[in-house]
């Protein structure tokens, strides 16, 4: 074999020697275990998983024996000190705190996309993808001490306006009253949102990308304008990576630790507006993990992990639920 | 995690024996309060003995729970334990230091020192009952002060916490309702406000809230420099919170007298009594080996005999001469041997 055979490490084999078959040929030791390893990774992952959702499971049965399921699920009493504990006050504080992340986070995500991939000139693409990607980087509990030391006493400032400006609102002002302490439900929303903005806007930036450019310039052809080239053509094309992408800043928000535990405030009775206090499961097993002496106790807080893990599941159940009834909708539709 | 496994390895040598040696390794876990000044005893009794105590502040209940589990030779909690968990789980505890809170406020025209609180005050408060700082029963106590017309914002810790115990002990004495509805815990069911990760949580919070009140420890207030109560203590006096304050509360409390020095140092009596005051207990297993239990005694034991200006210089009063005493007669006494 010449040495002009070895292309950049692999060995160009005469054609007698290759494989006759393109699928699953394990005629090379090569290829055999390769398929093993592939195969054992995947099971890995899904293994994993399973285990933890048993282990977690296991160590809740001491607090799923005292207190059952529905009873945790709708009590709004946490009190370790009568040794009385239910979930209600952190799901929905979970749940709030991530909706608010995706009110403001996708169409910020959606519009740093379109203007990297559609709009900016070369020049600046590079270092507002960059700065993008950055905001990835920094590490949750650095959003944390920004939020709590920088973002927190500016929007405390906003506050007062909010309250005259929306609190005034019929109906949904009771959402926007409060003090104006900077820290709360909406500020934790905020942090979350701009934590969660890079993946989304990555995502959907290197997909928009891919859209062939003879869609595209078909429909500038036509007179398309730039928004209705990015919401009929782009958005549609590429519709599933930007759900999975937005799946992804969803399920961080949803876990996110340090970060709300510095701005939300940390208050477990629950409050009608966005600008009180209130916390998320996340908050509250980093809050009282090392003190939880009593076996109940910690038992307690491992099933609010478990919970955790359920919500993020039909969260997600439900969000590919939504999605399939679009695409239907669409398809009659066309 | 390293040196968590390293302590681990260490800890499994000293079961066979080796820490008989004298070089060698001390472990021990809990209070976040105490670290300062266990962390300042280690280093001084390492120059001095050649004994390495690595200290772990994973907070009071992680304190208790690994030295339940034996991984660690000391637990240290600021929440004692009862006499009767103390037996059923084979341990005993003894006190270390006192120190103290305090509330700090966040009041504009307001000076530090200026403002008066009462125990009862404060639970009100922090019960929600008490809404804005011109109220009748603030006003009562401060004649002299012009005190705004503005919402109070409570500020608590959101983690849980020896200061927290402290803190709701203090308050469950001092008003009926309090131990009624919260109780004391070092997590409780917070009825209002807002709550802060640690003490410096706590202070950026009363930092930045305009009308708001919190408590941190004392130690901490004068490092953050932050405008600090004087409270009424049990005797009717109005008293600054100082070193001379937690110590004249453990002086009245007697430790000797208490089984497994199971006492609690808020609100008692004395003219000069600081109200808010705290301390730390050490934990140790019985049949944890001789060796392991003699160098946490001889360290602690160090500590008590070299250790107390280092103590005042981070703010932590040294206990009586007599506790002192007592402990040692303790260790004897429950142990079946001593230094």
């Amino acid at each position: 074999m010449s040495e002009s055979d070895v292309v950049s490490g692999i060995e160009i084999r005469p054609m007698s020697e290759r494989p006759k078959s393109v699928g699953r040929s394990w005629h090379l030791p090569a290829d055999f275990f390769f398929h093993k390893a592939a195969v054992f990774a995947a099971f890995l992952v899904a293994g994993v998983l399973f285990a933890t959702i048993i282990a977690i499971a296991f160590d809740s049965r001491t607090s799923i024996h005292a207190f059952g399921i529905w009873k945790f699920l709708k009590s709004s009493e946490w009190n370790p000190v009568t040794q009385t504990f239910g979930a209600f006050p952190f799901i929905i504080g979970t749940l709030v705190s991530s909706a608010i992340a995706m009110v403001l986070g996708v169409p910020i995500s959606f519009g740093v996309a379109v203007f990297i991939a559609e709009i900016a000139p070369v020049w600046i693409k590079r270092p507002v993808a960059a700065a993008i990607e950055l905001l990835a980087a920094i590490p949750s509990i650095v959003y944390g001490l920004w939020g709590l030391l920088i973002f927190a006493p500016v929007f405390a400032r906003a506050e007062p306006w909010i309250n005259d400006k929306l609190g005034a609102i019929p109906g949904i002002g009771l959402l926007f009253q409060g003090p104006p302490m900077g820290i709360g439900m909406l500020t934790a929303g905020i942090v979350l949102a701009i934590m969660v903005l890079p993946y989304m806007s990555s995502i959907m930036r290197d997909v928009f990308l891919v859209v062939p450019s003879s869609l595209r310039e078909s429909a500038y052809a036509m007179g398309a304008t730039t928004w209705e080239v990015a919401w009929n053509i782009i958005l549609p094309y590429t519709r599933t990576a930007v759900i999975g992408g937005i799946f992804l800043g969803l399920g961080r928000a949803l876990g996110e630790t340090m970060a709300v535990t510095f701005v939300i405030g940390n208050s477990n009775t629950l409050s009608s507006s966005f600008l009180m206090p209130g916390a998320t499961i996340p908050s509250v097993l980093a809050n009282e993990f090392t003190e939880a002496t009593t076996k109940l106790y910690v038992s307690s807080l491992i099933y609010l992990g478990l919970i955790l893990i359920a919500v993020t599941l039909i969260v997600r159940f439900l969000a590919v639920l939504l999605i399939r009834r679009l695409g239907r909708r669409e398809g009659a539709a066309a | 995690m390293k040196s968590l496994r390293l302590t681990a390895i260490l800890l499994a040598l000293s079961l066979v024996g080796l820490a008989a040696s004298a070089q060698s390794t001390l472990t021990g876990a809990g209070s976040t309060w105490v670290y300062p000044l266990v962390a300042k005893w280690a280093a001084a009794y390492q120059q001095n003995n050649g004994v390495e105590v690595n200290y772990q502040s994973i907070g009071s209940g992680g304190g208790i729970a690994q030295i339940k589990a034996g991984t660690v030779a000391f637990g240290a909690s600021d929440m004692p334990l009862k006499p009767e968990d103390l037996s059923s789980a084979g341990l005993i505890q003894f006190p270390t230091a006192v120190a103290g809170e305090d509330l700090v406020y966040n009041l504009p025209g307001i000076q530090p020192e200026q403002l008066v609180l009462s125990g009862s005050l404060v639970a009100d408060i922090y019960l929600g009952k008490v809404k804005k700082w011109n109220d009748p029963e603030i006003a009562k106590l401060n004649s002299g002060l012009n005190l705004p017309d503005m919402d109070i914002t409570v500020v608590h810790r959101s983690d849980g916490s020896g200061t927290t115990f402290t803190f709701c002990d203090y308050l469950s004495k001092v008003s009926p309702e309090w131990k009624d509805k919260v109780g004391a815990n070092t997590s409780v069911s917070w009825p209002a406000g807002v709550g802060g990760k640690g003490n410096e949580g706590v202070a950026s919070y009363v930092q930045r809230i305009p009308g708001s009140i919190g408590y941190v420890e004392y130690a901490y207030i004068l490092e953050s420099h932050l405008s600090d109560a004087r409270m009424i203590n049990r005797d009717g006096k109005i008293v600054s919170p100082s070193l001379k304050g937690f110590q004249d509360a453990a002086a009245h409390v007697d430790f000797t007298k208490a089984q497994d020095f199971y006492v609690i140092l808020t609100d008692h009596t004395g003219p000069d009594t600081w109200p808010i005051s705290g301390c730390t207990w050490q934990i140790l297993r019985k049949n944890a080996p001789k060796e392991m239990n003699l160098a946490v005694m001889k360290f602690f034991d160090w500590g008590f005999e070299h250790g107390q200006d280092m103590a005042r210089s981070i703010s932590f009063g040294p206990l009586p001469e007599n506790t002192v005493a007592a402990i040692k007669s303790y260790w004897k006494k429950e142990l079946g041997y001593s230094l």
